[in-house]
This record gives C-alpha cells, structure tokens and sequence, in this order.
C-alpha cells in the first residue's frame, strides 16, 4: 500500500520537524537577551575607532537616537545615530545602517560623520560575506574600510561614488565586487542623508531621554 | 563479535578511522579555519558538540524512520543542531563567534556528521551513538588543534603558512606522518 506508506513518511517528517523547530525556538529563547547585549557591547567597542581625529567631551552611548523605518537611510528596518558633541556643539554623527545588496544576506556597518559632511571612519559590524573574498571588508582581515576616511559628497562628487570597475573612485577587493560596492553605495546613501537632514538629528532627544520624559 | 572497549573507540576515533585524516571528511572547515590554535579549537568544539548531539538524535529516532526520508531528517536534525550550536556561540563566547564567523553554520555541510549518522547513529544504540560522536567528535578536534598550533608556530617564520596553501601543506604533511607511523608498526 504505496498511499498508506507515503501518508505515515509525512506524519513522520512533520513530526521531526516541529521538535526540531521547537529545540531551535528554546534555544532563541534562552540566548536572545545575551545576544542582544554583546552586540550592544561590540558596537559600543567599535565607535570610538570610526570617531578618529574628532575631538568631543560628550558620551557617545547616550546620545543613541533610533530613526524608524521608512528612512533614505539605507536598511529596511529602524537605523540608529549616536550623536557626539563638544561643548554641546555637535560635531559628529555615527550611524549603523545595513547595506542589503551584499552577497548573502545585510552587512551592519557602522558610518562615521563629521559636522562637515566628512566620513571619519566605516566600520563593517556584522556580514556573512565569502571568507577570503567579501569578508577583506572586515577591519581586522584586510585594510580596505580606511579609504573612505576624510571622503565626502565633494570628495568624490556624485559619480565617483562607485567602485574603480565601474569608473567611481573607489577600491575594490581582489575577486570580489559586489561586497565593496554595496558597502561604497551604503556609505554614500549615509552622507547623503545626513547632508539633508543633520539638523534634524542633532536636534532631536535621544531615547534614553524620551523614555524618562513619557 | 565482542564489543570493543571505550578505549579501543577512542583509539579508532582518534587515529585508526580519524575523520579528517583517514576518512578526509570535512576538509572544508578543516582547511579553512586552522589558521589558529584558538580557531582550530573553536570549530573543534563546536563540531564536536554537534556530533554528539546528532548521533545520539538520530540514534533516538532510528525506530521510526523510514529508510527513504530517512536522509532529509538527517538534515533537519544536524540544522537545527547547527543553529542552536551558532546562538550558543553568539551568546557565551562572542569574540569566538566573530572570528570563525560563517564557519559555525557551515558545520552544518560537514560531511563528517552526515556521515556518522548514516553509518553508525542510524544501526546503534543511543549509549554506542553518543561514545561515537565523542570519539569522532574528539578525533576531528583534535586534527583542527594541531593543524592550528602547527600553522600559528610556523607562520611566525614563514607567513605562506597562514595563507590557504599552508593549511594544504600543513594537512598533507600531518597524514604523510600518519602513514609514515602505521607502516613502521606494520613491519
């Protein structure tokens, strides 16, 4: 009886697949607070590295101001901007955005800016990008990130905010394009966004403040 | 046929049926992430910890199974597992994760594992199915150990070692020496 055979395989694989699918909910569940907090920590850890050569007296973690999605930032969800200031003047704003058109999956980069409109430093926080390829990106693994130090709208204009190959201004990496070029599109969208609307950024209350406010 | 003892386990796990060096499963991690001692241990754990786990699953539900879904299962067993081994990771030992990154859920292509539950999980006990992966597990972890001291002491001199064409030489030369060893016995 072929038809009861392939009736009980079905049961069977459903079965599996819902204990499975419960051991990966319980174990979201246990570990979700403690992931949350390093990624907070390692992206507390990396702002000060992408701040380079500003000077500020302000504290960097509690000027967190989160931008709900829809935003020209680039990402689909909420991106967040910490605001940094020296004698309460602003003079520099970090972003953490996610570049979507990576190889696999959103690269979570972190986008340094001075009041200027000059980036002060590009971060890569998080990517599953092809190791030994798309991952030279990463700080640590290669030197690529340090170019679009002290870049801006001006420096390249518009049309050198591509990738040499494709007659921009900018590097890419040895067998990979695609990774660079959605990172060098991300920052670009970054500084145009805040050309438009720095004001507006350094304006608002931080999170931290709404919440005792309301 | 008498039941072998744990010790003769251990010693087919770690040397006469070692995963990476005999059976060469599981080369992809292997050669990848050896560039270190502390990366080689890191992915060691973590495939180690998978195996078990999934031997000792796949040994569990062997009853049920029906020989021609039988493989899908695997994958939905050995993924899980992965997933949760990667939360882990993330949770308790981040500065790990970070460095071996898209390995983690890689472990899930370890052939290595697959293997284990086809051959042995799958026709074994739950109790036979977890010393298995242990011993397997442990052998794996071990390769990735050596390979990642013996590649982060020579890299010191020698900064072809760290590259992907070290981890070939370091490997070749470690089953080289494998072979060397069990002729000598032999004769």
């Amino acid at each position: 009886m072929a038809d009861v055979s392939v009736f009980r395989s079905g049961v069977t694989l459903a079965i599996i697949a819902a204990v499975c699918t419960a051991l990966v909910a319980a174990t979201y569940q246990l570990t979700h607070d403690r992931i949350a907090s390093n990624e907070q920590a390692w992206l507390e850890q990396s702002l000060q590295p992408v701040l380079s050569g500003v000077i500020f007296d302000s504290g960097i973690s509690e000027s967190l101001l989160t931008i709900p999605a829809p935003h020209e930032l680039p990402g689909p969800q909420a991106a967040a901007v910490y605001r940094v200031y020296a004698d309460d003047m602003p003079v520099a704003a970090l972003f953490v955005v996610s570049a979507r058109d990576g190889y696999a999956g959103a690269i979570r980069l972190l986008v340094g800016v001075d009041i200027s409109g000059v980036v002060t430093g590009v971060h890569v926080l998080a990517h599953r990008e092809t190791p030994g390829l798309g991952d030279g990106v990463e700080t640590t693994k290669s030197n690529w990130a340090s170019q679009f130090k002290n870049r801006s709208l001006q420096n390249p204009v518009a049309g050198g905010w591509k990738l040499r190959r494709d007659g921009g201004d900018f590097d890419q990496l040895t067998g990979a394009s695609v990774t660079p070029r959605a990172i060098v599109k991300a920052v670009k969208e970054t500084l145009q966004y805040f050309d438009a609307n720095a004001a507006a950024v350094f304006a608002a209350s931080a999170d931290s403040a709404k919440e005792t406010s309301e | 046929m008498t039941t072998p003892t744990f010790i003769e386990r251990l010693k087919t796990g770690l040397w006469d049926e070692n995963p990476g060096l005999v059976q060469l499963l599981g080369l992809c991690p292997l050669l990848a992430v050896t560039s270190t001692f502390v990366n080689g241990l890191g992915l060691g754990i973590a495939t180690l910890f998978v195996l078990v786990f999934s031997n000792a699953l796949v040994s569990t539900t062997r009853r049920w199974i029906q020989g021609e879904i039988r493989i899908p299962i695997y994958v939905l067993i050995i993924a899980s597992l992965v997933t949760c081994t990667e939360l882990i990771f993330k949770a308790w030992f981040p500065a790990l994760d970070r460095s071996l990154g898209i390995f983690i859920p890689l472990i899930v292509t370890n052939c290595a594992i697959v293997a284990r539950a086809e051959i042995f999980a799958s026709r074994n006990s739950i109790g036979s199915s977890i010393v298995d992966g242990l011993v397997m597990g442990t052998g794996f972890a071990l390769l990735l150990i050596a390979i990642g001291i013996f590649r982060e002491l020579i890299s010191l001199g020698w900064l072809l070692a760290v590259l992907p064409p070290g981890a070939f030489f370091a490997l070749a030369l470690a089953i080289a020496g494998k072979n060397a060893i069990d002729k000598r016995h032999h004769e």
